[in-house]
């Protein structure tokens, strides 16, 4: 190969180095904040792999353009390319890089995936091992500011999901709210149960997901670290009102959460309002209406505190 | 190597000699692959509309955040049939009809092992069609869980009839898993059995592999999808309680009964258009394809590893984490065969004598956003990204690179490349170009927004969403409804060309192949005489022959 094809090789590959590395640092703005620790190592993770994708595509797409601009044939050139087959090394390499890459992604995602420990079913067994070994991992790195004793969860929070609405209760202080308080920087449980369909929990600034399935309590855990207001929203498809299934998460202090806490146990529970309840009981609007039958609402659930 | 299948060639010779005459033909009981192959190819496209209407409906109503076209049953109808008919109606039909039209010319046969169960197999795609545009009229509407219709949701029957949409849908789905299970056995045994002498399996075109693959995957797969179905229409209609967990059944069973097979089946879908980037390749840029055995061989290895990845649907529906994490390694390593038919494709196309013609630019776009397709995929396999983005826009977007950006792209090139040999007729250019840049910019106008949507956290299936996902609604809408005027020219240019196109040569391309060898369209019997294969596909820039009795062939051609 002559020595100003192996320039013009290296300055590509410099540039498309660049152009990878900006467009990674570029990932971080795509997503929703940061609200929970896990968010961040998802981000991260995302943000890699956005990297090494955009010089791949660069790289391959690049190649092919070239090509396109610069071996076009002549109008009246009906002459053959030269015939080559193949090349034994090239083929070598380029198998052998993927499978390498595979294994370095696979790596990677499995150290993050087990440093959320975000639980799940079948798992709740490893619990307070996770838990404690999740903490540490933490403060080893100095990321966020968990201490020992707030890797503890907080009381576990039951939430039930149902055709459609989110409800959620704490049992110790025995209040039930359609709005989702969370301590921030503690470590949160919740006991996740379905009445009827799959459904799905999904707050997308935690970047967390979990089916709920009926007849199941699955538990999961994660530490919210954003105080502020986030949307709860249901990630598996549960029939007509499926969109209007959603709710308030609340992430504040300890101080204000117990203070929440503690004045929703004096309300009197009432009936919350329910979008999918209205929807069903006024008349359908919309530009074409066929009024097909639908599955009833469940009756608005008899809450403490309705946001 | 046998031809089992010239029983009697001398009696059919005699009697239809010539390529269907009239358009007539096309609605009979014909045993000729030929015509099985452009009925599949009509039917499917017809149904390809419709699909693309409700996606027009879909987008329409998702231009604005509130829910304010059409009612929320009626939007949750429009994709669950818009998916059911794009996949069972459009790629699958559209993929296998190619496949029937070039596999027996390609291998050198005169027709598939079985013709009366071909045909039979492609008859049931209008009756499972019919089924399931029945349910439109129904009091109830159509289905409305979803395609994957997943239960409980799928079980729910407000209507409390016992004829309902999800009764149709589930019927429609398993005469869909009939129908091509029969395809399968017929693809395998013809291509197994029926080559001519010398067509050894490293002589078949890499699209004939590519088949060969994908019908693999169909025999194994395909079982379990019917099953499931069938389990869900018990469930449904007569109250078994396989998957009701309020009858103490298990409802994420139905979700390894369904992904067993429909993750496979996106290899299914993908592989034959992998194979008809392989033949365009080399054609449009005068080079043999680079490491061609490579690229075979890599085909069967996909349809190997798409045994392994079905629960990569499921991250986030209770797996236990050791699942997660095998499931996570498999489905990655799907990407090493299919980066190697990506590098293999860059090498054909580097230093050629590129010709960019409709075909060529549908392939080279359809190339370019499959590149996409496979790095989001890679994202998707990665537990800890897949928990966020399962469900979004996201795995929209990056679905419909696949199944547009690729397979529907590469399906428009085959039938730019295939339809002189088809009809006879040559397409016009202009018309051509104007759909393919209409189609590319539409589809990257859609789906590319879904990404960041996705990112956002905006959920697949919901008929409303809060306005800060605005935006990229928009765009996407737009995108949407410019593709489906992108249609337009491509109808123009197919019905305009077949009535008055200029008359096609039999080789117009000057490609390399058996298909090419035979008159345009080819006669019944295919072949006059049976060629005997003596090279390697792909010849481009070897000026070798590719059969023995090329000669002898024309000769018996010209006589005629």
């Amino acid at each position: 190969m002559k020595i100003q094809n192996i320039l013009i090789l290296i300055g590509c590959a410099i540039a498309l180095t660049a152009a990878s590395l900006w467009m990674g640092e570029q990932a971080y703005s795509w997503f929703p904040p940061q609200a929970a620790a896990e968010s961040k190592l998802i981000d991260e993770l995302f943000s890699f792999l956005v990297t090494l994708g955009t010089f791949i595509f660069l790289g391959v797409t690049g190649t092919v353009i070239y090509s396109i601009i610069f071996h076009r044939a002549g109008k009246y050139d009906t002459s053959d390319g030269p015939p080559i087959e193949g090349n034994v090394t090239l083929e070598v390499v380029w198998t052998t890089i993927p499978i390498l890459l595979v294994l370095w992604i696979a790596t990677y995602s499995y150290n993050i995936y087990a440093e959320m420990a975000i639980q799940g079913p079948m798992e709740a067994m490893h619990i307070h091992k996770m838990a404690s070994a999740h903490a540490a991992t933490m403060e080893e790195k100095g990321t966020f500011s968990i201490t020992a004793s707030n890797s503890i969860p907080v009381e576990k929070i039951e939430v039930l999901a149902k055709q459609w609405a989110w409800v959620f209760r704490y049992p110790n202080q025995n209040v039930t709210s359609t709005e989702l308080h969370l301590p921030a920087n503690r470590r949160v449980s919740l006991a996740l149960q379905s009445a009827d369909v799959l459904h799905g929990f999904y707050i997308p600034a935690f970047r967390l997901k979990q089916d709920i399935i009926p007849k199941q309590t699955i538990d999961f855990e994660f530490t919210p670290i954003r105080p502020g207001k986030y949307r709860l929203r249901d990630s598996q498809f549960s029939g007509t009102y499926f969109a209007a299934m959603q709710a308030d998460v609340v992430v504040e202090s300890t101080a204000d959460y117990d203070q929440w806490l503690k004045l929703a146990a004096t309300h009197k529970p009432v009936p919350a309002n329910n979008q999918a309840a209205n929807e069903y009981t006024q008349k359908i609007k919309g530009a074409f209406t066929t009024g097909y039958p639908t599955v009833i609402p469940a009756p608005p659930p008899l809450v403490n505190f309705s946001s | 190597m046998t031809n089992t299948q010239i029983e009697n060639p001398k009696i059919l010779l005699e009697t239809h000699h010539h390529p269907p005459t009239t358009w007539k033909t096309y609605f009979t009981f014909s045993t000729d692959h030929k015509v099985i192959g452009i009925q599949y190819i009509v039917t499917s496209f017809i149904f390809f509309l419709i699909g693309g209407i409700l996606a027009m409906i879909i987008r329409g109503e998702l231009i604005t955040p509130e829910a304010d076209l059409v009612d929320r049953t009626v939007y949750n109808a429009m994709f669950t049939m818009h998916g059911t008919i794009m996949l069972f109606l459009w790629t699958f039909p559209v993929l296998v009809g190619l496949a029937n039209y070039l596999v027996p010319l390609m291998i050198g046969a005169r027709d598939m092992a079985f013709p009366r169960l071909n045909a039979v197999a492609f008859w049931m795609v209008p009756v499972f069609g019919i089924i399931l545009m029945a349910s439109f009229f129904l009091p109830g509407g159509p289905a409305q869980a979803g395609w994957w219709s997943y239960p409980p949701v799928s079980l729910q029957n407000p209507t409390g009839n016992l004829i309902n949409g999800q009764f149709l849908w589930l019927i429609a789905v398993a005469i869909s898993g009939v129908s091509s299970i029969m395809g399968g056995v017929n693809f395998v045994t013809t291509i197994v059995k029926m080559r001519a002498p010398g067509m050894t399996f490293f002589r078949m075109p890499a699209y004939v592999w590519a088949v060969f693959s994908a019908q693999i995957i169909q025999l194994f797969g395909l079982p379990a999808l019917t099953a499931g179905a069938v389990m869900l229409l018990l469930d449904l209609s007569i109250g078994t309680a396989f998957f009701d967990p309020a009858k103490g059944g298990n409802a994420v069973l139905f979700q390894h009964f369904f992904w067993f097979y429909s993750h496979p089946a996106v290899y299914v879908i993908i592989l034959p258009v992998f194979g008809i980037f392989s033949e365009i390749f080399p054609v449009y840029s005068r080079k043999p394809l680079f490491g061609y055995k490579v690229v075979a061989v890599s085909s069967l290895l996909i349809a190997g590893v798409s045994g392994f990845v079905w629960v990569h649907h499921m991250f986030a529906s209770g797996t236990p984490a050791w699942m997660r994490i095998v499931f996570m390694v498999s489905t990655m390593f799907v990407s090493v065969p299919t980066g190697i038919k990506v590098f293999a494709w860059v090498a054909t196309i580097w230093g050629g004598k590129l010709r960019l013609t409709t075909p060529m630019l549908f392939a080279l776009g359809g190339l370019i956003m499959f590149v996409f397709a496979g790095i989001t995929g890679i994202m998707l396999s990665s537990v800890p990204i897949d928990i966020h983005v399962n469900n979004t826009y996201f795995v929209v977007g990056h679905f419909h690179y696949v199944l547009y950006g690729t397979v529907t792209m590469g399906m428009f090139a085959a039938f730019y490349h295939w339809f002189p040999k088809m009809t006879g007729r040559m397409y016009y250019e202009g018309l051509g170009k104007l759909h393919f840049w209409l189609s590319f910019i539409g589809t990257n106008l859609n789906f590319l927004p879904m990404h960041p949507l996705g990112l956002q956290g905006m959920l697949r299936r919901v008929s409303s969403y809060d306005p800060e996902y605005a935006f990229w609604n928009v765009i996407a809408s737009i995108g949407g409804f410019l593709l489906g005027m992108s249609t337009l020219p491509f109808i123009l240019n197919m019905i305009g060309s077949w009535v008055q196109g200029e008359k096609a040569p039999d080789n117009p391309w000057r490609a390399i192949g058996l298909e090419w060898l035979v008159a345009s369209p080819p006669p019944v019997e295919n072949f006059e005489e049976i060629p005997v294969v003596i090279s390697e596909p792909y010849g481009y820039g070897k000026s070798e022959p590719l059969t023995a009795n090329l000669e002898k062939q024309e000769l018996a051609r010209d006589l005629n």
